[in-house]
């Protein structure tokens, strides 16, 4: 017996390959690339499968069956989760307070943080400071912030409402009723999100190039003018990405609503119902996954269109 | 002189009333900012009958730090945290490296197929997560990953927008020429990958972890559907149900959201810079 040497192992594989290369019409060189691309990208494939890919195409299918978890039959229904939905108080409820909140959170932080981010391109001195003051709230996690604001808006022994007293204002149940809920949780979650947009729009402030602002200067604009006509236009890109980007997450709102006013004895109340909420309590609470699945494809679709809307509107503005 | 005292109107205007002005600006709002921080801080400092005084006061009459170890007590916040810290070590992790597979292969590489792969990629980021988190739920409840590390922390395992960013850093700053050169000297392309373009890599990868670690470290609604064991929670959901049981505690609650925010807060204080450049990174998406 001899052992095998390594070459006589390795000659079967060499001359494979060689076929292979031969029968594909490619050389070695672009063969071990190939190789190499396809086997590298197998497993990231394969996550992107199980994790996102898999799970979006089985929302829209799900959302046609009376999918309920622990009931063991799940009838196709065709349309009828839908149909439900568009009568269905809870849902449509949900839906008018997420646009609503997110037509308030995106209105107000993007105004506020362009402002900021327009203040703070002047060169300051302590702009770095500044910066990481407004930056705060935005890398805090949620809901020890939410905690924070709940005692904020606390109606017997709050701080707000303390202040509020000064200018004669009565007591304000806050995170009592549903309604005035909403103003709360906007309030908060401009506070939170702002310092993104700003330091997003500072960036995009910053790699306007101040040609075109010497040219303009000496056509005579100024001020107002300057800022209309040459840094928005010039700004448009980046201001889109933060509309379209402030939207996605007010329309996915859920972990500061989830704490300030779900399930506790300072909320008695009904729950603020926002979209993500309404699907977590069908979903995982009355296990009726089909129908909260059906919800999750209107919220897709909705972003989605957003998302085009937006950008289409900028683009004919630009035109 | 003459030129200082001539534009009493716009040059002084210029020189000190605008700076003055968005100085004041910026306070107001540096301290609506500090606010609640500040208003959490103090009322952990607080004996439980100075938080319900009216009118309120900022400051504790009788300091304390009882509530701090109370509260430690009342619920294992050590175990949150260092659930959190696992499950947020093990996504920035693989964040890193399948984005720098993905962002290498797609950057360097021309191989039939590849548009409309990296297209998938770049489309199935437009889907949030709350939007697909049902059926990934029910494939993590046949795998029995509920209540595991490993669900909690797989949506986090991969990010487009990483995968997008390597790519980017790959294609325009690494030239051909080099991985020619290694190529000649016999490297093959497993190797050129992993000794070559990894290392050169490192200010991307710094970035994108820390987008990554933060993404994982902030993250709710699933946690709160894959960790129903006390012992599993991150310390996101700790706090929250910490909350739901010490409802009108407010001193203790204070105190336990203090020690919450802290760990972020203390990487923030060290890396300031580093973070808001990766987070403003995120701006190049559109």
């Amino acid at each position: 017996m001899v052992e095998p040497s390594v070459e006589s192992l390795v000659a079967p594989v060499v001359t494979l390959t060689d076929r292979l290369c031969g029968l594909l019409r490619m050389n070695r060189l672009t063969f071990s690339k190939y190789c190499f691309c396809y086997l590298g990208l197998i497993p990231i494939f394969v996550i992107y499968w199980v994790l996102r890919l898999e799970p979006i195409a089985r929302t829209f299918i799900l959302s046609f069956y009376d999918w309920h978890l622990v009931r063991p039959l799940k009838p196709f229904v065709g349309l009828a989760n839908y149909r439900e939905l568009w009568s269905d108080e809870n849902f449509l409820l949900a839906l008018k307070n997420t646009t609503l909140f997110a037509v308030f959170v995106v209105g107000a932080s993007v105004v506020l943080g362009l402002a900021l981010a327009v203040v703070l391109a002047g060169n300051l001195r302590l702009t770095a400071a500044y910066q990481a003051i407004y930056f705060l709230p935005v890398i805090t996690p949620m809901v020890p912030m939410a905690i924070a604001w709940k005692w904020i808006f606390d109606a017997r022994y709050g701080i707000l409402n303390y202040a509020l007293s000064w200018f004669g204002v009565h007591p304000i149940g806050w995170l009592t009723s549903p309604d005035v809920a909403m103003w709360a949780i906007i309030i908060m979650s401009v506070w939170k999100v702002l310092g993104y947009n700003m330091i997003l729009l500072l960036v995009g402030l910053k790699n306007i190039p101040a040609v075109y602002y010497e040219a303009a200067s000496i056509d005579g604009a100024a001020g107002w003018k300057m800022f209309r006509r040459i840094t928005l236009p010039l700004l448009k890109p980046i201001l889109l990405f933060v509309i379209v980007i402030s939207t996605i997450n007010a329309y996915n709102v859920f972990t500061q609503v989830y704490v300030m006013t779900t399930g506790s004895q300072a909320a008695p109340g009904a729950p603020l119902r926002v979209l993500v909420f309404d699907i977590y309590q069908n979903g995982f609470q009355f296990f009726k996954m089909g129908y909260a699945s059906a919800e999750a494809v209107v919220l897709t679709l909705i972003i989605l269109a957003l998302t085009l809307i937006q950008m289409r509107v900028i683009r004919m503005d630009g035109e | 002189m003459a030129e200082r005292h001539s534009g009493t109107g716009s040059g002084f205007w210029q020189r000190v009333g605008v700076p003055a002005a968005s100085h004041g600006i910026l306070l107001i709002g540096s301290l609506s900012m500090l606010f609640p921080f500040v208003w959490m801080l103090a009322t952990s400092l607080k004996p439980a009958d100075e938080t319900v005084l009216w009118p309120p006061r900022l400051l504790p009459i009788h300091w304390t730090v009882a509530n701090y170890p109370t509260a430690l007590d009342a619920a294992p916040f050590i175990r949150y945290f260092l659930n959190s810290v696992v499950v947020s070590v093990a996504a920035t992790v693989l964040v890193i490296a399948t984005s720098l597979l993905a962002g290498f292969i797609f950057g360097k590489y021309e191989f039939p197929g590849k548009r409309f792969l990296f297209l998938v990629i770049l489309a199935s980021a437009m889907f949030p997560f709350e939007t697909y988190m049902i059926p990934l739920y029910l494939t993590m409840k046949s795998l029995g990953w509920i209540n595991t590390y490993q669900g909690i922390a797989a949506p986090y395992m991969i990010m487009s927008f990483g995968i997008f960013l390597m790519r980017q850093h790959i294609a325009h700053s690494i030239p051909e020429e080099l991985l020619d050169a290694a190529r000649v000297d016999g490297a093959s392309e497993l190797k050129i990958f992993l000794r070559l373009i990894v290392p050169l890599c490192s200010s991307p990868i710094g970035a994108l972890g820390i987008l990554a670690f933060i993404q994982a470290w902030a993250a709710f609604i699933w946690p709160l559907l894959m960790a129903t064991q006390r012992n599993m929670y991150m310390m996101e959901l700790g706090l929250s149900t910490f909350q739901f049981r010490y409802t009108a505690d407010y001193h203790l609650l204070s105190a336990a959201a203090i020690l919450n925010t802290v760990p972020m807060l203390i990487a923030f204080i060290i890396l300031r810079r580093r973070i808001i450049e990766s987070v403003a990174l995120t701006g190049l998406k559109g």
